[in-house]
C-alpha cells in the first residue's frame, strides 16, 4: 500500500509540484525571504522540491539533502523557509492523495498520513540538524576567536611588556589574564608589565580584585605591574566604591606608564636630532681650538 | 506608573546585559559620564551578588520624579538564601567568597539612597536611587 502511494505521487509529481510552487510563492512575503529576487526564489524552490522527491524516491538520500542544505545555509536563508516548505509539501501531498482515492475511509486516511509523515520526517530532521550544526560551528569558532583576543601580551621593548584589555572581564577571562600575564612575564623576561584598561567599560570590585591579584602575582615573580588607562570616571568610581589600589603604581595613559617603565628599567628616550646637534657643537668647538 | 525594565540574572553574561540597560537608561534621562559609570558599577555589583549567592534573580530599573528632582531607581530582587546579618555585609572588607568585600557598602556609597531588606531562606531585595544633580 505504501509503495502504491509512493508510485502514485511520483507519477503525478508534476501536479504536486505545481500546487506546491503556488503555495510556497504565496508565503514568500511573510517568510523573511521577501528581499530575494523572484528568479532565484523560483529556481531554489524547484531545486528544493526536486530534493524532496529524490529523497522520497530513494528512501532518504542524505547526499542530495546535504548539498541542498549547505547551499541554503550559504545563501543565508532562514530555517523557516525549509520548515514551511516541507509543511506545505506535506499538506499538498495529503490533499492530492486523498483526492485521488475513490472512497476515503478512516483506514486509508491514516495510511496516507503515516506514509507522508514517513517521507517528510527524516528530511525535516536532517535539514534542521544541518542548520543547527552550522550555527554551533560558528559559535564555537567565535568563542575560540574571542579567547585568542582576550588577553594578549605584547613585548614592546626589552624587559617591558604591555597587556591591553578591551571589553568586559568575566571569571574565565580573568583566569586567562592571570595565566598569560605570568607566563609571558617569565617568557619575555620582563621587568615591567603595563596593564592597559582603557577599553574595560566597568571596573567593579570583581574586576579590581582580579587585577590586584594579578599584580600581586607579578610582584611575587619579581616584576613590577603598572595599571594604565584609568579614565577619570573610572578613577572616581574606584574611589567611591572604596577599592584600595595604593599598593601598585597607576598612570592615566599608556604613554605615561611607558615613561615610568623606562625609568624603572633605567633607560630613557633620546631625541636623535638633538643628540647629533650636540655632537656637532662639540666638533665645532674642537675645530675652533 | 512609570514603565519598569527588568533583566533576569541567571548566567554571568546577564550581568553585562543588566549593566548595559542601566547605563543606557541613565544616559537617556541625562546623567553625566561619571554618574553613568557609577550606576553601571553599582548595577554590576548587585547583579554579581545575585549571580554569586542567589543564582536566580532580577534587576529592574525605573525613572522616578519628585517635585524638585528626577533620578533612576534600581531594584535587585532574588530568591536566594537571604542575608543573616545585614550589618556585617554592610561593613567594608566583609566577604564570604574571597572577594574584596567592598560590594554592598560600595554600592551604598556610589548611589544616593540605599535600602536593603532580607529574610533568611526567602531572599533579598535591594533598592537604590541615584538623583541627577
Amino acid at each position: 500500500m505504501d509503495e502504491n502511494l509512493k508510485e502514485l505521487i511520483i507519477n503525478n509529481s508534476d501536479s504536486i509540484v505545481d500546487n506546491w510552487m503556488n503555495e510556497v510563492g504565496r508565503i514568500k512575503a511573510g517568510n523573511y525571504t521577501a528581499s530575494i529576487s523572484d528568479e532565484l526564489y523560483e529556481n531554489t524552490n524547484r531545486e528544493f522540491v526536486n530534493v524532496i522527491f529524490t529523497s522520497i524516491q530513494n528512501q532518504g538520500s542524505s547526499k542530495v539533502v546535504e548539498e541542498f542544505s549547505e547551499k541554503i545555509i550559504n545563501l543565508g536563508w532562514p530555517l523557516s523557509y525549509i520548515t514551511d516548505g516541507l509543511q506545505i509539501f506535506r499538506r499538498v501531498t495529503i490533499d492530492f492523495l486523498l483526492a485521488q482515492a475513490d472512497q476515503v475511509d478512516s483506514n486509508h486516511f491514516s495510511n496516507v498520513l503515516t506514509s507522508v509523515d514517513e517521507w517528510i520526517e527524516p528530511l525535516i530532521r536532517q535539514l534542521v540538524n544541518e542548520y543547527s550544526g552550522s550555527w554551533e560551528n560558528i559559535l564555537s569558532l567565535q568563542r575560540v576567536a574571542l579567547q585568542e583576543l582576550s588577553a594578549p601580551l605584547i613585548p614592546v621593548m626589552e624587559r617591558i611588556t604591555v597587556m591591553p584589555l578591551i571589553g568586559t572581564i568575566d571569571t574565565d577571562r580573568a583566569k586567562l589574564i592571570m595565566e598569560n600575564l605570568l607566563e609571558g612575564t617569565i617568557k619575555h623576561n620582563s621587568e615591567v608589565v603595563l596593564i592597559d584598561i582603557t577599553g574595560v567599560p566597568v571596573v567593579d570590585t570583581m574586576v579590581a580584585h582580579h587585577i590586584i591579584q594579578a599584580a600581586e602575582a607579578v610582584r611575587l615573580i619579581g616584576s613590577t605591574c603598572i595599571l594604565v588607562g584609568i579614565r577619570p570616571e573610572i578613577a572616581q568610581t574606584i574611589v567611591n566604591i572604596g577599592i584600595d589600589l595604593s599598593k601598585f603604581p597607576t598612570r592615566s595613559t599608556l604613554e605615561k606608564g611607558f615613561t615610568k617603565a623606562l625609568e624603572i628599567t633605567e633607560r630613557e628616550v633620546v631625541d636623535l636630532h638633538v643628540k647629533n646637534q650636540g655632537i656637532e657643537d662639540i666638533m665645532h668647538s674642537l675645530k675652533g681650538e | 506608573m512609570n514603565p519598569r525594565s527588568c533583566v533576569n540574572i541567571h548566567k554571568e553574561w546577564d550581568i553585562v546585559g543588566a549593566r548595559q540597560l542601566g547605563r543606557e537608561m541613565a544616559k537617556e534621562i541625562g546623567f553625566g559620564t561619571v554618574d553613568q559609570a557609577r550606576i553601571a558599577t553599582a548595577v554590576s555589583e548587585l547583579a554579581r551578588n545575585i549571580y554569586l549567592y542567589a543564582e536566580n534573580g532580577q534587576v529592574c530599573f525605573e525613572y522616578i520624579y519628585t517635585n524638585s528632582q528626577k533620578g533612576i531607581l534600581m531594584i535587585a530582587v532574588d530568591t536566594g538564601p537571604g542575608i543573616k546579618d545585614i550589618s556585617s555585609v554592610m561593613q567594608d572588607g566583609y566577604t564570604t567568597s574571597g572577594g574584596l568585600g567592598a560590594g554592598l557598602p560600595g554600592v551604598k556609597r556610589l548611589m544616593d539612597d540605599f535600602d536593603i531588606e532580607s529574610t533568611v531562606g526567602e531572599g533579598t531585595k535591594i533598592k537604590a536611587i541615584k538623583w541627577i544633580r
